[in-house]
């Protein structure tokens, strides 16, 4: 019961963070270095807003986490039906779009581990295609090490980065 | 050149350098932690009627050279000797200058000051050269810098870097911050505030702009900034992941990877974002991209023969042709601004380290000596190699002189810093 709890909960905790606000404000003074100066920019966040459906707890569609071994890029039998889940799910709902995001752990480059959270997110997009998915409703896209969700120097929080997200249109 | 490079042996020295005060950006702070034991000993003595002066400037000239660690610098108390007489040579031997540099400032009608420097030999009893600029008071800093880029040149043939730039970005709590401040840490200035992550900033030849990946979209995607006007365009936001942006020598184009076609490869699209041409092609992962100074070569880093390892290809594209073997990890390639050699971030025993390559006898030195070293950034002069580093359980910035002597660390109170880049020598 823990086990299903948690990545639930983490899943409502993903989409309650999507909505990151509009533009802040900076009010860092801008120094004429002559032509060498700097202008500040604020990035423009994303606004998105959850699907109830997918994020209730009780369907097994709020769980949205794969998670992955170490150096590798297969997807675990015990994850076989909740991709199946997802991919009937965006089988029988072709207008619903997914982005698979997929994470690394610290250890190592950041592009090069960019590149290996791609690998990961490629991985679950083809599976979720084997399920029914058309492939233009997955973009397969990778944080790399950039977004961790547990940041201890463990191998627990190792394994809980090795992993990829599914996150559904709306919440992206 | 020979005696300075000659007088760089033995020892280790311990240097700190207090931490300028913390404004309303916090700053960089440069802790020097390693230096060449018998460095050009220097005097720089206040210049004549340098009161006048709101702000020293001879004070940022002894700063930048006494932290390059090639220096050390002879104090003559408060005596200054004038720019238009040529002092006692034989006194200032013997007070064990090998050089010394004179100066005076004499204020103008329109405000600014004329400020003249002449550089000696005492051992040749010879004059190597002078400079004089006319500077606005608030310019003291600049002003500063390019005296000891001048001294630097003279003393070592290498271009000074006391006047570029650096990039790098601050996570601070949910805030990312992409700044950048002068060589020496001074003038910090925001140039992107974000949410999400910044990272692989890459300066363009001009000193002006900046690729970089940003992931405020959710996903990674390519911009180029121009820092004056903070005016960003997408270079690249293709289906897929988009990053490790690379500018060509010219300027002109990047190399980046997309993941548009599949795996991660490298592809060269001009810098507006067009012409977008695949230049790698494998089954796996081709990332990090960089230029040979010549721009005939991109250095990347593949796992193409089953572990990451460094390779080359011609720009054009062909056959890649592998540059590192030993070991299982060898990233982040990025070649010296004379091609001579390469610096890279090696893996042994799950240490992560800086390590040198002389690509022509392929001889690898490893120059760094934490754990969790990476993103090596080049000066332009070759000289010094910038690189993120952590102390602390924080990310710091840290640079280590490309023969391994100089070592220092470079780090902001409460805030992670990260992702370095050495900007060009600006066009004065």
């Amino acid at each position: 019961m823990k086990k299903l709890l948690l990545p639930a909960l983490l899943s409502v905790l993903l989409v309650a963070c999507g909505g990151t606000g509009g533009p802040q404000q900076t009010g860092a003074a801008v120094e004429d270095r002559s032509g060498a100066g700097v202008a500040t920019v604020t990035a423009p966040g994303v606004t998105g807003t959850g699907i109830a459906a997918l994020t209730d707890p009780a369907s097994i569609l709020s769980r949205r986490s794969v998670y992955f071994d170490f150096d590798s890029f297969v997807i675990r039998s015990e994850f076989t039906s909740l991709v199946e889940a997802h991919g009937r799910f965006l089988s029988q709902n072709p207008e619903m779009r997914m982005m698979v995001q997929g994470n690394t752990d610290e250890r190592g480059s950041r592009e090069y581990n960019l590149a290996l959270g791609q690998k990961r997110a490629e991985a679950l997009k083809q599976a979720l295609m084997l399920m029914g998915a058309r492939e233009t409703q997955i973009e397969s896209v990778s944080l790399g090490e950039e977004k961790p969700r547990c940041t201890e120097r463990t191998e627990p929080c190792f394994a809980e980065n090795r992993r990829s997200d599914m996150l559904y249109t709306g919440e992206f | 050149m020979t005696r300075l490079v000659e007088s760089f042996r033995t020892l280790l020295l311990l240097v700190l350098l207090a931490g300028p005060s913390l404004a309303a950006h916090a700053q960089l702070s440069i802790e020097i932690t390693g230096a060449g034991a018998t460095r050009f000993p220097i005097a720089v003595p206040v210049f004549e009627n340098e009161g006048a002066l709101p702000r020293s400037v001879s004070d940022v000239v002894r700063d930048d050279l006494e932290r390059s660690g090639l220096f050390s610098l002879v104090s003559l108390g408060m005596t200054a000797l004038p720019e238009s007489a040529v002092p006692d040579l034989a006194g200032l031997r013997g007070r064990g200058a090998d050089a010394a540099l004179t100066g005076s400032v004499i204020p103008l009608s329109d405000g600014r000051f004329d400020i003249r420097v002449r550089l000696f030999d005492t051992q040749k009893q010879t004059e190597l050269g002078a400079i004089a600029m006319r500077v606005a008071p608030a310019h003291h800093r600049a002003t500063g810098h390019r005296i000891a880029d001048f001294v630097y040149e003279k003393l070592t043939g290498l271009p000074g870097y006391f006047s570029t730039r650096i990039a790098y970005v601050v996570k601070s709590g949910p805030r990312y911050e992409l700044q950048i401040a002068d060589a020496d840490g001074e003038n910090p200035q925001t140039a992107l505030a974000s949410r999400e992550p910044i990272i692989s900033p890459a300066w363009a030849p001009d000193g002006q702009r900046l690729a970089y990946v940003s992931f405020e979209a959710k996903k990674p995607v390519i911009y180029v900034h121009d820092l004056p006007s903070g005016q960003r365009q997408v270079v690249a936001n293709f289906r897929g992941s988009n990053s490790a942006p690379a500018w060509a020598p010219d300027g002109r184009r990047l190399a980046v990877v997309l993941t548009r076609d599949g795996p991660s490869q490298l592809y060269v699209v001009n810098a507006d974002g067009t012409g977008v041409r695949r230049i790698t092609t494998s089954s796996g992962i081709d990332t990090e991209p960089a230029w040979s100074p010549d721009g005939k070569w991109i250095y990347f880093t593949s796992d193409r023969g089953g572990s990451a390892q460094i390779y080359r290809i011609a720009a054009e594209g062909g056959n890649p042709e592998r540059v590192t073997f030993q070991g299982n990890y060898n990233v982040t390639p990025r070649p010296s601004p004379d091609g001579g050699s390469l610096v890279f971030v090696t893996r042994s025993e799950g240490r992560f380290q800086v390590a040198i390559m002389d690509l022509s006898s392929r001889q690898t030195t490893i120059l760094t000596d934490s754990v969790r070293d990476e993103s090596p950034s080049f000066a332009p002069n070759g000289r010094m190699i910038l690189y993120a580093s952590e102390s602390g359980g924080r990310g710091v910035l840290a640079a280590v002189s490309s023969d391994g002597r100089v070592k220092q660390r470079l780090s902001i109170q409460a805030a992670d810093v990260r992702e370095p880049a050495w900007g060009p020598i600006p066009r004065h």
